[in-house]
């Protein structure tokens, strides 16, 4: 049997022996750990390296962009200045309001304030939904100017740009249907990070009812934490996708 | 007591007074739902087994029929369109359904928490996720599959997938990328367990090196699957909205789909390979009554295996259009992916040298896994030289080359890890004469359906074609003979382990004598594995320790 292990040899390591130390089980404390320790340490592994994938997921569309960006640069060009800065700018620092909410609120977990955890997770919610509700305005944008990949795309404003009143170079016709791939990754990338918002913002309701309902005042703070990591995480995709699609090689309209 | 005549390790308790435990995993809880909504990692191995197996005789309906329109140089049993979906089917379904999960899902989800001293694995919730992630996209490849199937193969090259092909592609796409997440949770789980949930005294380097090998090949599912995932995204959206980013037509690179495929599917055949040498390893050292020689560079150079497996994706497009210079580099990496494999063949064979060696069925198996496996890893160093792959490439050879390291060395070592743990997970044992015949007719028909294709491949028989000149069918012929053989070595054991459910012989704790923590404990396990947490104060495979303890327990019960 199993125990022979543990009792023929008596020179077994006493000091290794795990989960000898007092300490009052919580209830989220599941069977198969042997310390509540390891299971927090296990939790935030498993979310770190979820993150891994993540960025190999996004890594793929940046692999395209940076080709795709060297290939096509006076297109990119074009295209990037059709996104609005000031749109750009005003979610950057929504978002980060957001993340910074959300930092709060794990602290506010930690040391147990329970009134505090849930005002700081609905204020992340709340900056979430405004940084998709500008995105939304803006995607509704590129949608009334045709701007959207596919069948109904037009070029016309990159091959005739002073017909819109843009102070732009015009671009060859071959090169100008270029612009179209740059807003294929502008939507590809930044719709994939929304759905990766609108899945956090899901889970910061179930987490607001559950830090209301006190599951994460006791000490128990894992899922804030692991969450508050996914968060970060959008954020900082974030923080690429932005000046990669809106700033690089930007230049005042002349 | 022991059937210890000559040539066997076997020692099963006495058959007349020999029961299976009365409380273990199996008979823990009763009922469907028990089984469909359990935590317990050994259930879902149990799971995954099932249906991997489904899937598998499905794969291999495929390949039969494959084999069965090959059997003539005429297309006479289908069209070509009927064909094509044929191969398709056969990859997809073999590839995703069944290698990438077959032993990490099935024996590594059996055993890795039993090997580390651990009650389950890190998340068994997110385990079960995996297992219905790749029920749905198993459920999605049958969907495809029924409304009328897809053609594109395995590989989804574009712009044939996107812009020519009108069959079921976003179906198969969508197929993969769910059954992809079931393997990247699978492998998080196992990195997780393998880094945060080891028993005191198991120190890396104590860990078998079965738990090393699905270290590595966990690295690369958690690396690379989502980059097939974003692939396939990709291409499903060119699919529905004509977006270009694939179409040469529209300034897409078709050639950036191929870097984007194989960074993932040239890694995945590591997935694949890897935990099936953490089979021979155990096997091997098992039946030899040896430590693996060379224990800490096996360990490594399964590392080394999933990192270079990361740098050599480019040998697939050798003949593509890509840079002469960035050929030659790739070229260079992917005979460096040899070296480590070398490592692990060479120190098997020094495990084996004055080892007290006997024949069981798992034995048999490796055997075979490491003979086909050397001839499979050595036509990859053809392939990966620039010259011989512009001749060999897209021929025959190819499909030989990778049948022997799939099957010749991946389902090998699937069924040497299925007979050896058999007696783990069922508490009985598989009949061991039948088996040996279902090994050897394996390892018979096996060479014979794929050696002619070397040969087929090297004269210049391109793959994926239904028709072929009249001077290559005495070749074919064979390869179809040898297929039906194989069929016949794969239902056996399909068959015998199902009959040994009920009336093979009664295991015990230790049948093979073996020094892993998963055999010191009762089979099948209890739930929770051990009744108090083990301490390993031995290395691993130290069958020293094991006489010892045999005799301690011989003279504290009598």
């Amino acid at each position: 049997m199993d125990s022979a292990l543990a009792t023929t040899d008596p020179n077994m390591p006493e000091t290794e022996v795990y989960g000898e130390h007092e300490h009052v089980a919580l209830p989220q404390h599941r069977h198969h750990f042997e310390t509540e320790e390891q299971q927090r340490e296990a939790g935030s592994f498993g979310m770190w390296l979820f993150l891994l994938t993540e960025i190999m997921f996004f890594g793929g569309m940046f692999f395209a962009y940076l080709l795709y960006r060297n290939w096509y640069y006076p297109a990119f060009v074009a295209a990037s200045n059709q996104l609005s800065v000031p749109i750009g700018t005003a979610n950057t620092a929504i978002l980060i309001t957001s993340g910074f909410c959300m930092a709060v609120g794990v602290w506010a977990a930690e040391v147990r304030k329970r009134t505090l955890l849930v005002v700081m997770l609905i204020l992340t919610t709340v900056f979430g939904v405004a940084f998709l509700g500008f995105k939304y305005d803006e995607y509704h944008e590129k949608y009334e100017l045709h701007h959207i990949p596919g069948n109904n795309f037009n070029v016309s404003m990159f091959t005739n740009p002073a017909a819109y009143g843009l102070k732009e170079d015009p671009l060859p016709p071959d090169m100008a249907q270029k612009t179209q791939i740059f807003f294929f990754l502008y939507f590809a990338m930044t719709g994939m990070h929304a759905l990766h918002m609108i899945i956090g913002i899901a889970l910061l309701f179930w987490l607001t009812w559950r830090a209301h309902r006190g599951d994460f005042s006791s000490g128990y703070v894992a899922p804030i934490e692991n969450f508050g990591l996914y968060w970060h995480f959008v954020d900082i995709v974030w923080i690429f996708l932005f000046p990669l699609l809106y700033l690089i090689n930007r230049h005042p309209m002349h | 007591m022991s059937a210890a005549i000559g040539n066997t390790i076997l020692s099963l308790p006495d058959q007349s007074t020999a029961q299976i435990p009365k409380r273990n995993y199996i008979n823990n809880e009763h009922g469907l739902l028990s089984w469909l909504l359990t935590g317990d990692h050994k259930r879902i191995a149990i799971l995954y087994l099932i249906s991997i197996t489904f899937f598998f005789f499905i794969g291999g309906a495929f390949a039969g029929l494959i084999r069965l329109e090959l059997l003539t140089p005429q297309p006479d049993l289908v069209s070509s369109d009927t064909y094509n979906k044929f191969f398709t089917m056969h990859g997809i379904i073999m590839i995703f359904l069944f290698l990438v999960p077959s032993v990490p899902a099935t024996l590594g989800n059996f055993l890795i928490p039993i090997m580390l001293g651990a009650k389950d694995l890190a998340f068994p919730k997110i385990n079960l996720l995996s297992w219905y992630l790749y029920v749905i996209g198993g459920t999605l490849t049958l969907a495809a599959l029924v409304l009328g199937g897809v053609d594109t193969g395995w590989t989804f090259t574009t712009p044939l997938s996107t812009h020519y092909l009108n069959t079921h592609v976003i179906t198969a796409a969508m197929a993969i990328f769910i059954a992809g997440f079931a393997s990247i949770f699978t492998g998080l789980n196992f990195i997780v367990t393998i880094h945060r949930m080891r028993c005191p005294g198991m120190t890396w380097f104590r860990m078998p090196l079965f738990v090393w090998a699905h270290y590595a090949a966990s690295l690369l599912m958690v690396l690379g699957t989502p980059v097939l995932a974003i692939a396939l995204v990709l291409v499903a959206l060119e699919r529905l909205f004509g977006i270009g980013v694939f179409d040469p037509t529209k300034g897409g690179d078709p050639l950036l789909f191929q870097h984007l495929f194989w960074f993932y599917s040239h890694p995945a055949v590591y997935i694949m390979i890897l935990p099936g040498m953490g089979v021979i390893s155990e096997v091997i050292s098992t039946f030899s009554r040896k430590r693996i020689f060379g224990y800490t560079a096996v360990a490594f150079s399964s590392v080394a295996i999933a990192l270079f497996g990361f740098f050599v994706w480019e040998h697939h497009m050798f003949i593509m259009g890509v840079s002469n210079y960035s050929a030659l580099v790739f070229s260079l990496l992917t005979m460096l992916v040899a070296v480590p494999s070398a490592i692990k063949i060479f120190n098997w064979a020094f495990t084996l040298q004055k080892g007290s060696i006997t024949f069981e069925t798992p034995m048999l198996y490796s055997f075979g896994f490491m003979g086909l496996f050397t001839i499979g890893g050595l036509t990859g160093v053809f392939l990966g030289s620039l010259g011989m792959d512009i001749h060999l490439t897209e021929t025959y050879f190819i499909v030989a080359h990778f049948h022997f390291v799939m099957v010749g060395g991946m389902l090998m070592a699937f069924l040497a890890g299925i007979h050896f743990w058999w007696p783990k997970m069922t508490g009985r044992m598989y009949p061991e004469s039948l088996s040996k015949l279902a090994a050897v007719t394996t390892f018979i028909g096996f060479n014979l359906t794929f050696l002619p294709q070397f040969i087929l491949g090297y004269l210049g028989m391109p793959r994926r074609y239904h028709a072929y000149p009249p001077e290559f069918q005495v070749l074919n012929v064979l390869s179809t003979a040898g297929a039906t053989v194989l069929g016949v070595g794969y239902m056996l054991p399909m068959l015998y382990l199902a009959w040994s459910l009920k009336y093979g012989a009664i295991a015990g704790d230790n049948p093979w004598q073996a020094t892993g923590l998963e055999w010191q404990i009762q089979s099948p396990p209890l739930t929770e594995n051990f009744t108090e947490t083990p301490i390993m104060d031995h290395e691993a495979y130290d069958y020293e320790w094991l006489a010892n303890k045999t005799k301690n327990e011989v003279t504290t019960v009598g």
